[in-house]
């Protein structure tokens, strides 16, 4: 494309009142040599738009500056398609924020033009990444209730749905239960399961084909065009799938470990999955002696909310042990219940179940801790319980104990598999003649279970380290981003859930599962930046094959062939540019983002020989806005500060800071997302990735005879605008006590 | 399409309504939003932090608001409300009516109408705590990043100085109401919640003492952008409050006032506990509650943090009465420990009501097929069509489960609809 460049400076909102609006032209078309240069004194006024609309048909204008006010604002207004447009911001980042008309104000203002000049010189139209042949059904793996209801979500949307349940029928623990919880107002009675129905529904839908028995072998591929091979009964298949849905469910925690509150210890101990089952049988009866259970009692958390066990809440166990109580209640209506509970919890409208169990008097409940569960004559039970609601300790008879166990979800590899997997990844290797490492972890993902990737980065989704091998999102505002793009997951693998919040969920990641399939299919990315259609270009030409790439890309985007020459897997991809910052050689560039872009525009600085000049890289998604509300409170920043934006940290690429420097900068300051527990970067390790890349950079800058502290990294959240002004400051008050930068000189 | 046209009409743009407008417009299908304030984002820019993460809640909404700005299928109307809805599932008509913001599209947000206006008046997104100008933006990181006119508040005796001000030609005070009609596929409810009022709870001393205040206040006073930047204090003297008490389910889960959980105000006093244990060191934080619910994994992990404190002192109890000290200036929380067995009288400097949810939905004129409950929530019924629920309109929800349930809600809306994108 030939680039024809128009640059539109606005005089609005105070910015010709703080700068020289002739330097600034003098910027475009003398220094820069653009000669079309306007001003306006309400760019973004009906009249300011249609000057550049005119520019753009009349003169063919394609790749516009609009120097007015920060990208956030004005989007609709400043929107050109078919155009490159650069947003550099007079507005908040100098007018607002700066002494007006002072020299180092208008010297900034100045530096705008060139940043924002540069970047239009070096950014192009995205062409988008179109894969050649795309298959558009989903995968669901788990045919339990939230399978189910994925598939019908999808298929009911238009979408071809292939269904993999490794029982031989659908159904999962909804078709275990006697009865199920009420599922809507007034949530009082418990209900005949409607599983049968939903899997009549999944089993007749001309969309749906349902796999019993079977297994996901494996998955190689891309988002829109995944190869499945299917284990059935006693042969395999073939199939295409453009996402996955994976809701494979989870398992009941193993009541052996329990034997302090009784479990092996005597036969009427048993889980609450076996009350189900005991109940769909019919009758309530011990399992010692037959007899009908009289005096039956719940221990709640049973394995749950305890550090040697499940650390967490199960959510669901409080509310099955209410409705397990009916059972017996119903059963036989002499029949009496205890609920021992650490906290009843029946959030939202359950609350008014429990009320309605509270209404029982053959129900009774209290809080209490356990201090012991023993045998008493004929098979019967004693509960030691301490802190009850009497104030006082107390020993509970029952005939029969029923212990509500947890949920651990599938995705959930136990130790002990884990150093089984080890054992025999250490034998191939050997085999092989390779070194076995003894200290080597295994991660939980890198062991086969029920996805089955033919990824480089493991066969099963990385998992959060706090999330107990739940397969869950870091972001509460998006509860559907895994770090894999186009897999999805719902239902009990991903948070503990009862039955209704399965069904809820189910229908989100089905939800999410289509829209990447469309994203894919007109090469956009997926959330976060699904409005994006550029994509990493990589120069192979000059790639060295040091794998770095491979090894950071967040989201499994990146392979390697034989000799090790990595290559994009482009719909894999969710646009970070984590790899463009982790190239050593600058051979990954987006068309509106590269390596020479961000150079080109350090370069385009002034650097005089006099007075600070420090450049801020800033993410887009958090600290950008903070600079943006401190300007709106119209906080002074220090006039040393050269902002650019970044879609993450992660795109650092320490030739830039190479640039900047032997340009004769006195300082960078890298400003992201706090990283660590509870990081908040989308593309998971930004700042983090930025951080480890300045350790690199320390012995470079020792070379240059340059202090390792004129570069740091800044943690910030989108909320931190009134501390701003100090960091910077502060920041700035660093640098300026080091001796000038002696490259300013050459 | 013309602009009056849309798939998805969503009643509501606090994060259900926005999550569900996104989401159905990246799967390809149009979305309106209709919101009654100025302002996107709804009660969530209220918070200061999110539970469990204690991160800020404008990160989310930025690319919420991203989302929405490079994505044409979505649209949206501030100020406007839902008159009535006809019409069938596929087919249905919906008339709005917009109030005048008094302020058009050609305003920059360059504050000069603000600067200029004369006339203070009592901040409703700060709960009346603090003032503002009756020409305003709610707060900093508002979308759209536009001012409005609050003309109830504005005496009109300064002329038109607003107007003068601004060189845009952006206040236009002699703006009308305006109604439309947008056709729409499908409907999606996400009115949201307001706080249940406290002054019903008689034995809890609300409006009895500044210093007796809603978990809502306590947000916005330990909110950096709030009335007090942050600081948090007692209203009746400005003094540090170190000793602050929780009392949980002011109204919930009680027949008389909410009879459900409310399922958000257990972890939403936790959190607060930690906005007073990290602003003063030797500060003491006192929940007392009937149950602590923090279902799940992360949840229950907050839980055992803040519980690691030994400055926080979790109590069970039904907190029997709250009332004035004239004597120390103290609030004193009465209640029985039940785990000890006796009553308890516990001095702070600021009682916090962890106030329950009111559904909000029955305040809008409602097609007939839509029921709601006798606790103002949407019944929903699996086989519904054309018309669904999201957020707390349909059970009380924290972030994450409206997240959840509007994502799922977008893809029945756009089942509704049919390939048509």
């Amino acid at each position: 494309m030939d680039k024809k460049i128009g640059v539109y400076i606005c005089k609005g909102c105070g910015i010709a009142d703080a700068v020289e609006i002739e330097k600034l032209e003098e910027v475009a078309t003398k220094e820069k040599k653009i000669p079309l240069c306007k001003t306006h004194d309400a760019l973004c006024s009906p009249e300011g738009v249609d000057r550049i609309k005119k520019d753009i048909s009349d003169e063919g204008v394609n790749s516009i500056v609009v120097a007015a006010c920060s990208p956030r604002a004005k989007h609709k207004e400043f929107a050109f398609p078919g155009s490159v447009v650069v947003r550099t911001n007079l507005r908040e980042m100098v007018a607002w924020t700066q002494e007006p008309k002072t020299e180092d104000t208008i010297a900034l203002a100045e530096d705008y033009m060139r940043l924002g000049i540069s970047n239009v010189q070096n950014s192009f139209p995205p062409e988008p990444f179109l894969l050649e042949e795309m298959d558009k059904s989903v995968l669901v793996i788990g045919g339990g209730i939230t399978g189910m209801t994925s598939s019908l979500g999808a298929a009911d949307a238009g979408y071809n749905v292939i269904l993999v349940e490794k029982e031989e029928e659908l159904g999962g623990w909804a078709k275990k239960m006697h009865k199920q919880l009420p599922q809507s107002y007034p949530f009082e009675s418990l209900e005949t399961p409607t599983v049968s129905a939903t899997m009549d529904k999944v089993n007749s839908h001309d969309k749906i084909k349902v796999f019993t028995s079977s297994t996901v072998d494996k998955i190689v591929g891309v988002p829109g065009m995944y190869d499945v091979s299917i284990r059935t009964n006693g042969g395999s298949e073939q199939i295409k799938a453009g996402s996955v849905v994976l809701s494979a469910g989870w398992r009941p925690y193993d009541a052996n470990k329990l034997d302090h509150l009784g479990y092996g210890q005597n036969p009427n101990v048993i889980t609450n999955a076996q009350m189900e089952e005991m109940a769909s049988s019919g009758k309530i009866t011990r399992p010692s002696d037959g007899k009908e259970a009289k005096k039956v009692a719940f221990i709640q958390c049973a394995g749950s909310r305890d550090e040697n066990h499940l650390p967490y809440c199960s959510s669901y166990c409080c509310l099955t042990s209410l409705k397990q109580a009916a059972y017996v209640r119903e059963n036989n209506p002499d029949a009496l219940a205890y609920i021992i509970y650490k906290d009843m919890r029946t959030p939202g409208q359950y609350e008014l179940f429990y009320k309605k169990m509270q209404s029982d008097p053959g129900v009774m409940m209290t809080k209490g801790e356990i201090v012991e569960v023993r045998n008493s004559a004929g098979d019967n039970l004693e509960i030691v319980l301490k802190d009850t609601l009497l104030g006082e300790s107390i020993v509970l008879e029952a005939d029969m104990l029923v212990l509500a166990t947890g949920m651990v979800p599938n995705t959930r590899i136990e130790p002990e598999n884990l150093a089984e997997w080890k054992a025999k990844f250490d034998e191939e290797l050997k085999a092989s003649g390779g070194k076995p490492d003894p200290n080597a972890v295994l991660e939980p993902h890198k062991v086969p279970n029920l996805l089955n990737l033919d990824y480089k980065q493991g066969p099963e989704l990385p998992q959060l380290e706090e999330a107990y091998g739940f397969a869950d999102s870091n972001y509460i505002c998006f509860q559907y981003e895994t770090l894999r793009t186009g897999i999805f997951t719902a239902g009990s693998i991903r948070q503990p859930m009862h039955m209704l919040g399965s069904v809820e969920d189910a229908m989100g990641a089905s939800l999410k599962a289509i829209q990447c399939i469309e994203a894919t299919e007109k090469g956009y990315s997926i959330h976060p930046r699904a409005w994006d259609q550029t994509y990493p270009e990589v120069n192979l030409t000059k790639c060295t094959s040091c794998k770095r790439c491979t090894e950071e890309c967040p989201f499994g985007a990146i392979e390697e062939d034989e000799k090790g020459t990595p290559f994009h897997k482009m719909s894999r991809c969710r646009r970070c540019g984590t790899c463009l910052g982790s190239c050593p050689e600058r051979v990954i560039n987006f068309k509106d983002f590269s390596i020479n872009m961000i150079s080109s525009m350090f370069k385009s600085l002034d650097v005089p020989e006099e007075g600070l000049r420090i450049i801020g890289l800033v993410c887009e998604n958090d600290a950008y806005p903070a600079m943006d509300a401190a300007a709106l409170n119209r906080e002074k920043i220090n006039p040393a500060f050269r902002f650019v934006p970044v879609r993450c940290l992660g795109n650092l690429n320490l030739a830039w800071i190479a640039d900047a420097l032997s340009r004769g900068i006195d300082g960078m300051v890298l400003m992201g997302c706090k990283f660590g527990e509870n990081y908040q970067c989308h593309y998971v390790r930004g700042s983090e990735l930025a951080n480890e890349r300045l350790g690199k950079l320390q012995e470079t800058l020792g070379r240059l005879m340059l202090e390792p502290e004129r570069v740091q990294l800044m943690q910030l959240s989108i909320q931190d605008y009134d501390k701003l002004p100090q960091m910077l400051n502060d920041f700035a008050e660093e640098i300026g006590e080091m001796e000038p930068n002696p490259f300013k000189e050459f | 399409m013309s602009e009056l046209e849309t798939n998805v009409l969503v009643v509501g743009g606090g994060i259900s309504g926005l999550t569900t407008a996104c989401e159905a417009a990246e799967a390809g299908y149009s979305a309106t939003v209709i919101e009654q304030e100025t302002f996107l984002g709804g009660r969530v820019t209220r918070l200061s932090k999110y539970f469990p993460k204690l991160c800020p809640p404008s990160c989310g909404l930025e690319i919420n608001f991203r989302r929405m700005k490079f994505n044409d299928r979505i649209s949206f109307y501030t100020l406007s409300e839902v008159e009535n809805i006809t019409g069938s599932p596929g087919n249905y008509e919906v008339k709005v009516t917009a109030k005048p913001r008094y302020i058009n599209d050609k305003c920059t947000a360059c504050g000069a109408c603000a600067e200029a206006c004369p006339v203070e008046v009592p901040n409703p997104f700060n709960l009346g705590m603090n003032n503002r100008k009756a020409a305003y933006i709610a707060y900093a990181q508002a979308y759209p990043f536009q001012y409005a006119i609050d003309r109830a508040a504005c005496s009109g005796d300064c002329g038109t100085k607003c107007k003068e001000a601004c060189k845009y030609d952006a206040v236009d005070l002699d703006m009308e109401p305006r109604s439309f009609t947008i056709k729409a596929g499908s409907i999606v409810l996400a009115t949201g919640w307001k706080p249940y009022d406290a002054s019903k709870l008689d034995n809890l001393g609300f409006g009895t003492s500044k210093n007796i205040i809603s978990n809502v206040q306590m947000e916005r006073i330990s909110a950096q952008n709030g009335p007090t930047g942050g600081k948090i204090v007692r209203p009746s003297d400005g003094k540090e409050a170190k000793r602050v008490a929780f009392v949980q389910c002011a109204g919930s889960r009680d027949e008389n006032h909410l009879a459900f959980c409310s399922s958000v105000c257990c972890l939403a006093s936790l959190k607060q506990a930690t906005y007073v244990r990290e602003q003063y060191p030797d500060s003491k934080a006192y929940m007392f509650y009937i149950d602590i619910r923090t279902p799940g994994t992360s949840y229950e992990r907050f839980l055992n943090t803040v519980k690691a404190d030994e400055n926080v002192s979790l109590v069970k109890g039904k907190v029997a009465k709250v009332y004035d000290d004239p004597a120390t200036g103290d609030v004193i929380v009465e209640l029985e420990d039940i785990l000890a067995g006796k009553k308890i009288k516990v001095p702070v400097d600021l009682c916090v009501l962890a106030t329950g949810m009111q559904p909000t939905v029955s305040e809008m004129k409602l097609p007939s097929e839509v029921k709601v409950n006798e606790n103002g929530f949407v019944v929903m019924d699996n086989d519904q069509k054309g018309i669904y629920a999201v957020g707390c309109a349909k059970d009380p929800a924290d972030v994450a489960k409206s997240v959840q349930g509007a994502t799922g809600a977008a893809l029945k809306a756009i089942q509704t609809v049919g390939r048509n994108a």
